[in-house]
């Protein structure tokens, strides 16, 4: 693969690693839409926990794997609240960027067109050179497209 | 828009479960003809972009309710509609079985909702949007905005279906309230959502127009695609 993607893609992780692990923190804690719908008929007090009437979310139960060590986001045993839900974020990126990627990468299809397009754009080392072959890529893939 | 364990009884949720099951089976099969040496690892990367947002829960105006990002839309831009359910998918799993967030038993029915639901909505509009509206940034926007938008409204309403097979409350009658309050709420969720995938994808098509499937993969009939991501580049 190029340069180019592989700057990309370390480049996509770093802003997804600052949002999980550090912007989370500013994140609202109220009921989100649909938690929210089914407190419907129910009051509730400043901490969104129910105190009277009657509502579908009464009928919520616990999480299977509510005691998990990243359960709620946030790390057990680590006391800042920052730093725990910074953590948790920071792992469940990185968590998600393995199974994900690593899943996609052994399902690709190998040995095609484009892949062969990408292989001989690697050769390029200026970046003019890499956006004419990404061009010439796009080509082929529209090409094949039109003519299938 | 995480159903917890309680919500919905379990014959429903089990059917779900199935139902889903093969639903990204047939996405595993067909998203393959997508998924090449540069899909691959850009699909990796909208999982876990997806999985950061959607901790970023924002306020919206009515008091004391908070919406995040879902993601179909934006996956299905970046990576199309059949490996961009399996992104969103991927993220519902981990947030389950890792962090405690949507029930294990609900799984189905959440990956229903958000992976399936949502995404395929969101594609369904992009893929009109984007033969109707002008091929410029300004077009690209308006599409991933109110692709984005609408498809959480669509997703809210499969819980409603879902509550209406199998909701654990008797709602006495009362199942158009549910879907009246679900489709506001969602309304304003998804101007979140609008803005935050219209930001994202206008800036990777910014950076990296060839990475954005959806101008890959739908060019207009006058308009050539690959004219078109120089356009938007």
């Amino acid at each position: 693969m190029k340069n180019r993607t592989w700057a990309f893609l370390a480049g996509g992780l770093l802003v997804a690693l600052l949002l999980a692990g550090v912007v989370s923190n500013y994140a609202s804690s109220h009921p989100d839409g649909l938690d929210s719908s089914l407190l419907k008929g129910c009051t509730v007090d400043a901490d969104d926990n129910i105190v009277g009437g009657s509502c579908p979310a009464q009928q919520a139960r616990d999480h299977e794997l509510g005691d998990s060590p990243l359960a709620d986001y946030g790390v057990r045993g680590i006391e800042n609240s920052f730093v725990s839900t910074g953590l948790s974020g920071v792992l469940g990126v990185l968590v998600t960027f393995a199974i994900g990627g690593g899943a996609f990468w052994l399902l690709r299809r190998r040995g095609d067109a484009s892949t062969t397009g990408d292989d001989t754009a690697d050769g390029t080392s200026s970046t003019g050179d890499a956006t004419a072959a990404e061009g010439a890529t796009g080509d082929a893939v529209t090409a094949a497209r039109h003519t299938s | 828009m995480h159903i917890s364990n309680g919500i919905i009884d379990g014959p429903v949720a089990a059917v779900f479960a199935a139902l889903a099951l093969a639903a990204l089976t047939a996405c595993v099969l067909r998203g393959r003809r997508d998924l090449d040496d540069r899909l691959a690892p850009m699909a990796g990367l909208v999982a876990a972009f997806i999985f950061a947002v959607q901790m970023l829960n924002f306020p919206i105006f009515t008091a004391g309710v908070s919406g995040h990002l879902l993601g179909g839309a934006l996956a299905a831009m970046l990576v199309g509609p059949w490996v961009g359910a399996l992104c969103v998918a991927v993220v519902l799993v981990v947030q389950a079985l890792i962090f405690g967030d949507g029930g294990v038993a609900m799984l189905g029915l959440n990956i229903t909702n958000m992976a399936l639901i949502g995404t395929a909505a969101a594609y369904l509009l992009i893929a009109v949007l984007l033969r109707v509206l002008p091929r410029t940034r300004a077009g690209l926007a308006v599409t991933a905005f109110v692709a984005a938008l609408l498809s959480v409204v669509v997703a809210s309403q499969g819980f409603v279906v879902e509550y209406w097979l199998g909701g654990t409350t008797d709602l006495g009658g009362n199942l158009a309230g549910l879907a009246g309050t679900m489709a506001g709420v969602h309304l304003l969720i998804g101007i979140g959502e609008g803005l935050i995938t219209a930001t994202t994808v206008l800036t990777v098509a910014k950076v990296r127009p060839d990475l954005v499937y959806a101008l890959r993969a739908l060019p207009t009939p006058a308009t050539p695609a690959v004219e078109v991501s120089g356009g938007v580049r």
